[in-house]
Protein backbone atom coordinates (compact mmCIF):
# COMPACT_ATOMS: atom_id res chain seq x y z
CA UNK A 1 0.00 0.00 0.00
CA UNK A 2 1.49 3.21 -0.85
CA UNK A 3 1.66 6.19 1.91
CA UNK A 4 -1.46 7.90 0.35
CA UNK A 5 -3.28 4.98 0.43
CA UNK A 6 -2.52 4.90 3.99
CA UNK A 7 -3.58 8.16 4.25
CA UNK A 8 -6.89 7.98 3.18
CA UNK A 9 -7.48 4.28 5.10
CA UNK A 10 -6.47 6.51 7.98
CA UNK A 11 -8.95 9.20 7.32
CA UNK A 12 -11.64 6.88 6.68
CA UNK A 13 -10.61 5.02 9.76
CA UNK A 14 -11.68 7.99 11.71
CA UNK A 15 -14.39 8.56 9.68
CA UNK A 16 -13.33 11.69 8.02
CA UNK A 17 -13.92 11.23 3.76
CA UNK A 18 -10.89 11.92 2.13
CA UNK A 19 -12.28 12.73 -1.28
CA UNK A 20 -14.36 15.82 0.78
CA UNK A 21 -11.28 17.14 1.91
CA UNK A 22 -9.09 16.58 -0.74
CA UNK A 23 -12.12 18.51 -2.57
CA UNK A 24 -11.44 21.98 -4.33
CA UNK A 25 -13.87 23.47 -1.96
CA UNK A 26 -12.12 22.38 1.13
CA UNK A 27 -8.65 24.88 2.39
CA UNK A 28 -6.43 22.16 3.45
CA UNK A 29 -2.92 21.11 3.90
CA UNK A 30 -2.12 17.32 3.85
CA UNK A 31 1.12 16.08 4.57
CA UNK A 32 2.87 12.58 5.36
CA UNK A 33 6.61 12.95 7.11
CA UNK A 34 7.89 15.96 5.61
CA UNK A 35 5.85 15.08 1.72
CA UNK A 36 3.09 17.62 0.88
CA UNK A 37 0.56 15.59 -0.71
CA UNK A 38 -1.88 18.10 -1.22
CA UNK A 39 -2.73 21.96 -0.31
CA UNK A 40 -5.97 24.20 -1.16
CA UNK A 41 -6.85 27.69 -1.21
CA UNK A 42 -10.50 28.39 -1.89
CA UNK A 43 -11.38 32.07 -1.58
CA UNK A 44 -10.99 34.19 1.46
CA UNK A 45 -8.77 31.14 2.54
CA UNK A 46 -4.93 31.31 1.31
CA UNK A 47 -3.14 28.24 2.10
CA UNK A 48 0.90 27.95 1.02
CA UNK A 49 3.19 24.81 2.13
CA UNK A 50 6.14 24.21 1.52
CA UNK A 51 8.74 21.29 2.48
CA UNK A 52 11.95 22.91 3.83
CA UNK A 53 15.48 21.01 5.28
CA UNK A 54 13.50 21.23 8.63
CA UNK A 55 9.96 19.78 7.62
CA UNK A 56 6.85 21.77 6.70
CA UNK A 57 6.62 25.44 6.44
CA UNK A 58 2.47 26.53 6.26
CA UNK A 59 1.05 29.42 5.72
CA UNK A 60 -2.72 29.63 6.28
CA UNK A 61 -4.63 33.33 6.17
CA UNK A 62 -8.09 34.07 6.47
CA UNK A 63 -9.15 37.14 4.85
CA UNK A 64 -10.99 39.92 6.71
CA UNK A 65 -14.70 39.23 7.44
CA UNK A 66 -14.19 36.19 5.43
CA UNK A 67 -16.87 33.09 7.32
CA UNK A 68 -15.75 30.01 6.45
CA UNK A 69 -18.28 27.40 5.99
CA UNK A 70 -16.38 24.56 5.77
CA UNK A 71 -13.53 23.09 8.32
CA UNK A 72 -10.09 23.70 6.87
CA UNK A 73 -8.20 21.13 7.28
CA UNK A 74 -4.80 19.81 8.50
CA UNK A 75 -3.69 16.22 8.09
CA UNK A 76 -0.45 15.36 8.91
CA UNK A 77 0.67 11.67 8.80
CA UNK A 78 3.91 8.88 9.32
CA UNK A 79 3.29 5.94 7.76
CA UNK A 80 6.52 4.23 8.39
CA UNK A 81 7.93 2.34 11.25
CA UNK A 82 10.15 5.05 12.42
CA UNK A 83 10.28 8.62 11.26
CA UNK A 84 10.04 12.39 11.93
CA UNK A 85 7.77 15.20 11.00
CA UNK A 86 8.28 18.89 12.18
CA UNK A 87 5.76 21.37 10.74
CA UNK A 88 5.75 25.28 11.53
CA UNK A 89 2.24 26.68 10.95
CA UNK A 90 1.72 30.33 10.94
CA UNK A 91 -2.14 31.15 11.02
CA UNK A 92 -3.63 34.62 10.72
CA UNK A 93 -6.90 35.16 10.97
CA UNK A 94 -7.93 38.65 10.00
CA UNK A 95 -10.50 40.89 11.12
CA UNK A 96 -13.99 39.61 12.07
CA UNK A 97 -13.31 36.43 10.04
CA UNK A 98 -14.31 32.75 11.02
CA UNK A 99 -13.27 29.64 10.68
CA UNK A 100 -12.64 25.92 12.28
CA UNK A 101 -9.88 24.16 11.90
CA UNK A 102 -9.64 20.74 11.80
CA UNK A 103 -6.06 18.96 12.60
CA UNK A 104 -6.01 15.07 12.08
CA UNK A 105 -2.72 13.60 13.46
CA UNK A 106 -2.40 10.04 12.23
CA UNK A 107 0.47 8.20 13.65
CA UNK A 108 -0.96 4.48 14.34
CA UNK A 109 2.27 3.30 12.47
CA UNK A 110 4.93 4.41 13.79
CA UNK A 111 7.26 2.14 16.15
CA UNK A 112 9.08 5.01 17.06
CA UNK A 113 8.80 8.60 15.86
CA UNK A 114 8.87 12.46 16.88
CA UNK A 115 5.89 14.72 15.00
CA UNK A 116 6.96 18.81 16.48
CA UNK A 117 4.68 21.55 15.36
CA UNK A 118 5.34 25.05 16.21
CA UNK A 119 2.35 27.18 15.61
CA UNK A 120 2.24 30.91 15.64
CA UNK A 121 -1.56 32.05 15.69
CA UNK A 122 -3.04 35.46 15.14
CA UNK A 123 -6.58 36.24 15.83
CA UNK A 124 -7.57 39.37 14.54
CA UNK A 125 -10.29 41.95 16.00
CA UNK A 126 -13.47 40.31 16.09
CA UNK A 127 -12.37 36.93 14.68
CA UNK A 128 -13.38 33.72 16.14
CA UNK A 129 -11.35 30.36 15.78
CA UNK A 130 -12.86 27.05 16.37
CA UNK A 131 -9.72 24.69 16.42
CA UNK A 132 -9.71 21.16 16.75
CA UNK A 133 -6.48 19.13 16.96
CA UNK A 134 -6.92 15.00 17.74
CA UNK A 135 -4.24 13.00 17.47
CA UNK A 136 -4.13 8.89 16.98
CA UNK A 137 -1.67 6.70 17.39
CA UNK A 138 -0.92 2.92 17.43
CA UNK A 139 -0.09 0.30 20.09
CA UNK A 140 4.03 1.03 20.16
CA UNK A 141 4.15 3.54 22.83
CA UNK A 142 7.07 5.13 20.55
CA UNK A 143 5.72 8.36 19.39
CA UNK A 144 6.87 11.34 20.43
CA UNK A 145 4.54 14.31 20.16
CA UNK A 146 5.99 18.08 21.11
CA UNK A 147 2.85 20.64 19.70
CA UNK A 148 3.83 24.40 20.84
CA UNK A 149 1.75 27.52 19.97
CA UNK A 150 1.64 31.03 20.51
CA UNK A 151 -1.47 32.61 19.80
CA UNK A 152 -2.48 36.39 20.05
CA UNK A 153 -5.90 36.90 20.45
CA UNK A 154 -7.03 40.77 19.79
CA UNK A 155 -9.68 42.82 20.92
CA UNK A 156 -12.51 41.15 21.14
CA UNK A 157 -11.44 37.99 19.20
CA UNK A 158 -12.30 34.25 20.00
CA UNK A 159 -10.50 30.97 20.26
CA UNK A 160 -11.95 28.03 21.08
CA UNK A 161 -9.50 25.21 21.21
CA UNK A 162 -9.78 21.17 21.74
CA UNK A 163 -6.96 18.97 22.01
CA UNK A 164 -7.56 15.39 22.41
CA UNK A 165 -5.00 12.39 22.25
CA UNK A 166 -7.10 9.48 23.77
CA UNK A 167 -6.80 6.73 21.09
CA UNK A 168 -3.54 4.56 20.97
CA UNK A 169 -0.91 4.62 23.39
CA UNK A 170 -0.05 8.25 23.86
CA UNK A 171 3.92 7.63 23.91
CA UNK A 172 5.33 10.60 25.09
CA UNK A 173 3.31 14.18 24.50
CA UNK A 174 4.76 17.50 25.63
CA UNK A 175 2.49 20.32 25.24
CA UNK A 176 2.67 24.30 25.45
CA UNK A 177 0.13 26.07 24.38
CA UNK A 178 0.56 29.94 25.50
CA UNK A 179 -1.90 32.32 24.25
CA UNK A 180 -2.38 36.08 25.39
CA UNK A 181 -6.01 37.35 25.26
CA UNK A 182 -6.63 40.83 24.76
CA UNK A 183 -9.51 43.40 25.27
CA UNK A 184 -12.74 41.73 24.95
CA UNK A 185 -11.25 38.89 23.97
CA UNK A 186 -12.43 35.23 25.01
CA UNK A 187 -9.91 32.12 25.01
CA UNK A 188 -10.92 28.43 25.89
CA UNK A 189 -8.68 25.46 25.68
CA UNK A 190 -9.65 22.27 26.61
CA UNK A 191 -7.09 19.12 26.75
CA UNK A 192 -8.22 15.47 26.59
CA UNK A 193 -5.40 12.62 26.76
CA UNK A 194 -5.61 9.20 28.10
CA UNK A 195 -2.49 7.51 29.09
CA UNK A 196 -1.79 3.71 29.33
CA UNK A 197 1.32 2.13 29.47
CA UNK A 198 4.54 3.75 30.17
CA UNK A 199 3.24 6.84 28.53
CA UNK A 200 4.44 10.14 29.43
CA UNK A 201 2.47 13.29 29.56
CA UNK A 202 2.92 16.80 30.02
CA UNK A 203 0.45 19.44 29.47
CA UNK A 204 1.26 22.99 29.63
CA UNK A 205 -1.09 25.61 29.12
CA UNK A 206 -1.05 29.72 30.00
CA UNK A 207 -3.41 32.36 29.50
CA UNK A 208 -2.71 35.66 30.04
CA UNK A 209 -5.52 37.83 30.44
CA UNK A 210 -3.88 41.31 28.93
CA UNK A 211 -6.85 43.09 27.76
CA UNK A 212 -10.12 44.75 29.98
CA UNK A 213 -12.47 41.91 30.22
CA UNK A 214 -10.56 39.36 28.33
CA UNK A 215 -11.70 35.82 29.38
CA UNK A 216 -10.36 32.47 29.38
CA UNK A 217 -10.63 28.94 30.57
CA UNK A 218 -8.53 26.04 30.42
CA UNK A 219 -10.08 23.10 31.12
CA UNK A 220 -8.30 19.64 30.92
CA UNK A 221 -9.30 15.94 31.43
CA UNK A 222 -6.83 13.42 31.80
CA UNK A 223 -7.19 9.23 32.91
CA UNK A 224 -3.74 7.37 33.05
CA UNK A 225 -4.01 3.93 33.84
CA UNK A 226 -1.32 1.07 34.08
CA UNK A 227 2.01 2.80 34.73
CA UNK A 228 1.38 6.14 32.67
CA UNK A 229 2.29 9.69 34.33
CA UNK A 230 1.18 12.95 33.51
CA UNK A 231 2.03 16.66 34.79
CA UNK A 232 -0.87 19.17 34.23
CA UNK A 233 0.25 22.30 34.57
CA UNK A 234 -2.70 25.33 34.10
CA UNK A 235 -1.26 29.05 33.98
CA UNK A 236 -4.05 31.80 34.40
CA UNK A 237 -2.97 35.50 34.68
CA UNK A 238 -5.21 37.95 35.22
CA UNK A 239 -3.60 41.31 34.55
CA UNK A 240 -6.30 43.87 33.73
CA UNK A 241 -9.62 45.20 35.18
CA UNK A 242 -12.33 43.04 34.46
CA UNK A 243 -10.25 40.20 33.30
CA UNK A 244 -11.90 36.58 34.56
CA UNK A 245 -10.16 33.62 34.10
CA UNK A 246 -10.83 29.88 35.69
CA UNK A 247 -8.59 26.89 35.59
CA UNK A 248 -10.42 23.56 35.64
CA UNK A 249 -8.65 19.87 35.88
CA UNK A 250 -10.06 16.57 36.20
CA UNK A 251 -7.81 13.41 36.57
CA UNK A 252 -7.94 10.17 37.15
CA UNK A 253 -6.00 7.90 37.57
CA UNK A 254 -5.79 3.52 37.68
CA UNK A 255 -3.87 0.74 38.67
CA UNK A 256 0.14 2.27 39.07
CA UNK A 257 -0.48 5.58 37.44
CA UNK A 258 0.46 8.99 38.75
CA UNK A 259 -0.71 12.84 38.03
CA UNK A 260 0.15 15.94 39.16
CA UNK A 261 -1.95 19.11 38.15
CA UNK A 262 -0.89 22.54 39.15
CA UNK A 263 -3.54 25.02 38.64
CA UNK A 264 -1.26 28.34 38.85
CA UNK A 265 -3.47 31.56 39.23
CA UNK A 266 -1.81 34.92 38.99
CA UNK A 267 -3.35 38.13 39.30
CA UNK A 268 -1.80 41.57 38.71
CA UNK A 269 -4.81 43.99 38.81
CA UNK A 270 -7.59 44.77 41.52
CA UNK A 271 -10.69 44.40 39.76
CA UNK A 272 -9.29 40.88 37.68
CA UNK A 273 -10.39 37.25 39.36
CA UNK A 274 -9.06 34.24 38.19
CA UNK A 275 -9.92 30.63 40.13
CA UNK A 276 -9.17 27.74 39.84
CA UNK A 277 -10.63 23.79 40.80
CA UNK A 278 -8.32 20.72 40.61
CA UNK A 279 -9.50 17.36 41.54
CA UNK A 280 -7.15 13.91 41.05
CA UNK A 281 -8.75 10.63 42.22
CA UNK A 282 -9.31 7.31 41.07
CA UNK A 283 -13.16 6.50 39.59
CA UNK A 284 -15.29 8.05 41.58
CA UNK A 285 -17.04 5.69 43.76
CA UNK A 286 -20.64 7.08 43.64
CA UNK A 287 -20.87 7.18 39.70
CA UNK A 288 -19.21 3.41 39.65
CA UNK A 289 -22.03 2.32 41.83
CA UNK A 290 -24.43 4.38 39.90
CA UNK A 291 -23.52 3.05 36.80
CA UNK A 292 -23.02 -0.71 38.57
CA UNK A 293 -26.77 -0.21 39.78
CA UNK A 294 -28.04 -0.40 36.21
CA UNK A 295 -26.35 -3.49 35.63
CA UNK A 296 -22.92 -2.65 34.21
CA UNK A 297 -19.59 -4.74 35.11
CA UNK A 298 -16.84 -3.40 36.96
CA UNK A 299 -15.06 -2.63 33.63
CA UNK A 300 -17.62 -1.13 32.00
CA UNK A 301 -18.44 1.74 33.97
CA UNK A 302 -15.23 2.33 34.31
CA UNK A 303 -15.15 2.46 30.54
CA UNK A 304 -18.14 4.43 30.48
CA UNK A 305 -16.87 7.39 33.29
CA UNK A 306 -13.73 7.61 32.03
CA UNK A 307 -14.88 7.74 28.21
CA UNK A 308 -17.25 10.62 28.93
CA UNK A 309 -14.80 12.49 30.94
CA UNK A 310 -12.64 12.41 27.48
CA UNK A 311 -15.72 12.95 25.16
CA UNK B 1 -38.01 -20.40 39.43
CA UNK B 2 -39.88 -17.33 40.18
CA UNK B 3 -41.07 -16.54 43.12
CA UNK B 4 -44.38 -17.26 44.07
CA UNK B 5 -46.88 -14.04 45.07
CA UNK B 6 -46.77 -14.55 48.99
CA UNK B 7 -42.81 -15.11 49.01
CA UNK B 8 -41.29 -11.81 49.72
CA UNK B 9 -39.23 -10.57 46.84
CA UNK B 10 -36.65 -8.83 49.06
CA UNK B 11 -36.21 -10.19 52.89
CA UNK B 12 -33.72 -8.82 56.07
CA UNK B 13 -33.89 -10.97 57.95
CA UNK B 14 -32.14 -9.85 61.54
CA UNK B 15 -29.66 -7.96 59.04
CA UNK B 16 -27.39 -5.69 61.55
CA UNK B 17 -24.65 -3.03 60.05
CA UNK B 18 -21.88 -1.68 61.17
CA UNK B 19 -19.56 1.20 59.25
CA UNK B 20 -16.85 2.93 60.86
CA UNK B 21 -17.11 0.77 64.27
CA UNK B 22 -20.68 2.59 64.71
CA UNK B 23 -23.69 0.13 64.69
CA UNK B 24 -25.98 1.93 61.70
CA UNK B 25 -29.00 -1.48 61.71
CA UNK B 26 -29.73 -3.43 64.36
CA UNK B 27 -31.41 -6.54 63.87
CA UNK B 28 -33.47 -5.39 60.80
CA UNK B 29 -36.69 -7.82 59.91
CA UNK B 30 -37.99 -5.92 57.21
CA UNK B 31 -40.41 -7.87 53.83
CA UNK B 32 -41.31 -6.68 50.37
CA UNK B 33 -43.77 -8.46 48.46
CA UNK B 34 -43.64 -8.76 44.53
CA UNK B 35 -45.15 -5.39 43.34
CA UNK B 36 -45.53 -4.14 47.27
CA UNK B 37 -45.09 -0.24 47.78
CA UNK B 38 -43.53 -0.06 51.01
CA UNK B 39 -42.71 3.06 52.50
CA UNK B 40 -39.97 3.39 55.21
CA UNK B 41 -39.75 6.59 57.38
CA UNK B 42 -37.30 7.40 60.15
CA UNK B 43 -35.98 10.87 61.19
CA UNK B 44 -32.13 12.02 59.91
CA UNK B 45 -29.61 9.26 60.72
CA UNK B 46 -31.85 6.70 61.55
CA UNK B 47 -30.42 4.35 59.25
CA UNK B 48 -33.41 4.86 56.05
CA UNK B 49 -29.96 5.42 53.38
CA UNK B 50 -27.95 3.02 55.06
CA UNK B 51 -30.82 0.43 54.61
CA UNK B 52 -30.98 1.14 50.97
CA UNK B 53 -26.89 0.82 50.28
CA UNK B 54 -26.96 -2.29 52.08
CA UNK B 55 -29.85 -4.00 50.00
CA UNK B 56 -28.10 -2.44 46.77
CA UNK B 57 -24.58 -3.78 47.84
CA UNK B 58 -22.67 -0.53 47.92
CA UNK B 59 -19.03 -0.57 49.13
CA UNK B 60 -18.58 -1.22 52.49
CA UNK B 61 -22.52 -2.11 53.37
CA UNK B 62 -22.28 -5.68 53.87
CA UNK B 63 -24.37 -7.53 57.07
CA UNK B 64 -22.45 -7.76 59.83
CA UNK B 65 -25.22 -10.27 60.80
CA UNK B 66 -28.29 -11.93 59.34
CA UNK B 67 -29.57 -13.44 55.97
CA UNK B 68 -30.52 -10.62 53.20
CA UNK B 69 -32.61 -12.78 50.55
CA UNK B 70 -33.71 -11.54 47.14
CA UNK B 71 -36.24 -14.30 45.69
CA UNK B 72 -35.28 -16.40 48.29
CA UNK B 73 -32.13 -16.48 47.60
CA UNK B 74 -28.79 -14.99 49.50
CA UNK B 75 -27.39 -11.62 47.66
CA UNK B 76 -25.42 -10.26 50.73
CA UNK B 77 -21.89 -11.86 48.62
CA UNK B 78 -23.05 -10.53 45.35
CA UNK B 79 -21.71 -6.98 43.85
CA UNK B 80 -24.04 -4.24 42.55
CA UNK B 81 -24.21 -4.64 39.25
CA UNK B 82 -24.91 -8.40 39.97
CA UNK B 83 -28.16 -7.71 42.40
CA UNK B 84 -28.89 -5.25 39.53
CA UNK B 85 -28.98 -8.11 36.78
CA UNK B 86 -31.03 -10.07 39.48
CA UNK B 87 -33.34 -7.11 39.20
CA UNK B 88 -32.41 -4.36 42.22
CA UNK B 89 -32.05 -0.28 41.19
CA UNK B 90 -31.34 2.18 43.12
CA UNK B 91 -32.41 5.88 42.39
CA UNK B 92 -29.71 8.35 44.70
CA UNK B 93 -30.81 10.61 47.32
CA UNK B 94 -28.15 12.58 45.62
CA UNK B 95 -27.17 11.29 42.53
CA UNK B 96 -23.55 11.60 40.77
CA UNK B 97 -23.16 13.41 37.87
CA UNK B 98 -20.96 12.59 34.53
CA UNK B 99 -19.67 14.63 32.55
CA UNK B 100 -19.67 13.20 28.24
CA UNK B 101 -22.81 10.74 29.54
CA UNK B 102 -26.39 12.14 27.62
CA UNK B 103 -29.09 11.93 29.22
CA UNK B 104 -30.33 9.46 26.40
CA UNK B 105 -27.39 7.57 26.71
CA UNK B 106 -27.88 7.53 30.93
CA UNK B 107 -31.52 6.19 30.14
CA UNK B 108 -30.53 3.61 28.09
CA UNK B 109 -27.81 1.68 30.63
CA UNK B 110 -28.63 -1.50 31.50
CA UNK B 111 -31.60 -3.24 29.95
CA UNK B 112 -34.10 -0.83 29.63
CA UNK B 113 -38.25 -1.83 29.27
CA UNK B 114 -38.93 1.68 28.17
CA UNK B 115 -38.51 4.26 25.79
CA UNK B 116 -36.51 6.64 27.22
CA UNK B 117 -38.74 9.57 25.98
CA UNK B 118 -41.55 8.53 27.44
CA UNK B 119 -39.49 8.21 30.26
CA UNK B 120 -38.50 11.71 30.89
CA UNK B 121 -42.22 13.10 30.33
CA UNK B 122 -43.12 11.08 32.58
CA UNK B 123 -41.45 13.25 35.02
CA UNK B 124 -41.98 16.33 33.96
CA UNK B 125 -38.88 17.19 31.75
CA UNK B 126 -39.69 17.32 27.95
CA UNK B 127 -38.22 14.76 26.58
CA UNK B 128 -37.16 17.18 22.98
CA UNK B 129 -35.28 19.31 25.25
CA UNK B 130 -33.38 17.09 27.67
CA UNK B 131 -32.77 14.17 25.84
CA UNK B 132 -29.45 15.32 24.22
CA UNK B 133 -28.51 17.44 27.40
CA UNK B 134 -25.48 16.22 29.57
CA UNK B 135 -25.88 14.32 32.96
CA UNK B 136 -23.83 16.59 34.65
CA UNK B 137 -23.21 19.97 36.47
CA UNK B 138 -25.29 22.19 34.47
CA UNK B 139 -28.34 19.93 35.78
CA UNK B 140 -30.27 21.40 38.39
CA UNK B 141 -30.45 19.35 41.63
CA UNK B 142 -34.01 18.95 40.81
CA UNK B 143 -33.83 18.15 37.18
CA UNK B 144 -31.38 15.29 38.11
CA UNK B 145 -33.02 13.91 40.50
CA UNK B 146 -36.20 13.50 38.13
CA UNK B 147 -33.80 12.23 35.51
CA UNK B 148 -33.14 9.36 38.39
CA UNK B 149 -36.38 9.06 38.69
CA UNK B 150 -36.77 8.56 34.94
CA UNK B 151 -33.99 6.08 34.49
CA UNK B 152 -35.47 3.88 36.89
CA UNK B 153 -38.81 3.83 35.07
CA UNK B 154 -36.96 2.98 31.90
CA UNK B 155 -35.08 0.00 33.75
CA UNK B 156 -38.54 -1.38 35.26
CA UNK B 157 -37.00 -3.05 37.90
CA UNK B 158 -37.64 -5.90 40.47
CA UNK B 159 -37.37 -3.60 42.62
CA UNK B 160 -37.01 -0.55 42.88
CA UNK B 161 -35.13 1.64 45.78
CA UNK B 162 -36.36 5.65 46.01
CA UNK B 163 -33.83 7.42 48.49
CA UNK B 164 -35.47 10.31 49.46
CA UNK B 165 -37.14 11.32 46.05
CA UNK B 166 -38.68 14.34 47.37
CA UNK B 167 -35.50 15.81 48.73
CA UNK B 168 -34.50 19.05 46.61
CA UNK B 169 -37.34 18.60 44.04
CA UNK B 170 -39.90 21.46 44.44
CA UNK B 171 -43.37 20.79 46.19
CA UNK B 172 -45.08 21.36 42.97
CA UNK B 173 -43.18 17.88 41.46
CA UNK B 174 -45.06 15.89 44.46
CA UNK B 175 -47.47 14.52 42.31
CA UNK B 176 -45.47 13.44 39.15
CA UNK B 177 -43.11 11.57 41.84
CA UNK B 178 -46.39 9.98 43.13
CA UNK B 179 -47.10 9.43 39.27
CA UNK B 180 -43.70 7.23 38.87
CA UNK B 181 -44.39 5.46 42.39
CA UNK B 182 -47.65 4.51 40.81
CA UNK B 183 -46.32 4.09 37.37
CA UNK B 184 -43.72 1.82 38.80
CA UNK B 185 -46.59 -0.60 40.73
CA UNK B 186 -48.43 -0.42 37.21
CA UNK B 187 -45.44 -2.33 36.18
CA UNK B 188 -45.20 -4.67 38.41
CA UNK B 189 -42.19 -3.21 40.27
CA UNK B 190 -42.22 -3.74 43.86
CA UNK B 191 -40.56 0.05 45.94
CA UNK B 192 -39.00 0.46 48.47
CA UNK B 193 -39.74 4.07 49.30
CA UNK B 194 -37.40 5.86 51.66
CA UNK B 195 -39.04 9.46 52.62
CA UNK B 196 -39.83 11.89 55.12
CA UNK B 197 -42.59 12.81 53.20
CA UNK B 198 -46.36 11.83 54.51
CA UNK B 199 -48.44 12.45 51.09
CA UNK B 200 -45.71 10.02 49.23
CA UNK B 201 -45.82 7.53 51.96
CA UNK B 202 -49.59 7.55 51.98
CA UNK B 203 -49.51 5.89 48.47
CA UNK B 204 -47.40 2.51 50.09
CA UNK B 205 -49.28 -0.28 50.51
CA UNK B 206 -47.37 -0.79 53.87
CA UNK B 207 -45.00 1.00 55.72
CA UNK B 208 -42.43 0.45 58.63
CA UNK B 209 -40.80 2.91 61.21
CA UNK B 210 -36.57 3.33 61.38
CA UNK B 211 -35.64 4.23 64.76
CA UNK B 212 -31.38 3.85 65.89
CA UNK B 213 -31.34 1.75 63.30
CA UNK B 214 -33.83 -0.41 64.20
CA UNK B 215 -37.55 -1.11 62.62
CA UNK B 216 -39.96 0.22 65.40
CA UNK B 217 -42.94 0.06 63.50
CA UNK B 218 -44.61 -1.95 61.22
CA UNK B 219 -47.88 -1.21 59.40
CA UNK B 220 -50.80 0.37 57.41
CA UNK B 221 -48.90 3.78 56.23
CA UNK B 222 -51.37 6.01 57.78
CA UNK B 223 -50.66 4.24 61.15
CA UNK B 224 -46.41 4.22 60.61
CA UNK B 225 -47.48 8.13 59.82
CA UNK B 226 -49.10 8.71 62.84
CA UNK B 227 -47.11 6.63 65.06
CA UNK B 228 -43.70 9.49 63.47
CA UNK B 229 -45.62 11.95 63.73
CA UNK B 230 -46.58 11.36 67.49
CA UNK B 231 -43.48 10.39 68.31
CA UNK B 232 -44.99 6.96 69.88
CA UNK B 233 -41.96 4.73 69.50
CA UNK B 234 -40.59 3.45 73.01
CA UNK B 235 -37.92 0.89 71.97
CA UNK B 236 -34.99 3.27 71.34
CA UNK B 237 -33.40 2.33 74.73
CA UNK B 238 -34.59 5.37 75.88
CA UNK B 239 -33.90 8.01 73.43
CA UNK B 240 -36.58 10.03 71.50
CA UNK B 241 -37.36 8.38 68.23
CA UNK B 242 -36.31 11.93 66.11
CA UNK B 243 -36.29 15.03 67.00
Amino acid sequence: MTDLEQLYQALRMIGEDPGLILSGDNAHVVAYGHQIVSRQSIPGVSVTAQTTEQGIEAKIVIAEGRQVEQPIHLCFGLFERFGVQNVVLDLVMEANAQATLWSHCLFSVPDVARHAMQAVIRVGPGAELRYQEAHYHGASGGMEVVPRARVELERGARLFSDFSLVTGLVGKLDVDFDVNVGEDAVAELTSKVFGHGMDRIRLKERLVLAGRNARGLIKSRVAVEDDASAEVIGITEGNAAGARGHVDCTEIIRDRGMVSASPVVKVTHPEAKVTHEAAIGSVDRQQMETLMARGLAPEEAVYRIVGGLLR
Amino acid sequence: MSPRNDMPLLELRHVSLRLDGRQVLRDVELALLPGEIHALLGANGSGKSSLAYLVMGCGGYRPEHGELLFGGKSIAELPIHERARLGISLAWQEPARFEGLTVAEYLSLGSPKRNAAECLDRVGLPSGEYLARMVDKALSGGERKRIELAALLALGPKLAILDEPTAGVDMLSLGEIIAVVESLRETGSAVLLITHQEELAAHADRASQLCGGRIVFGGPPEEVVAHYKARLCRRCDGETCHD
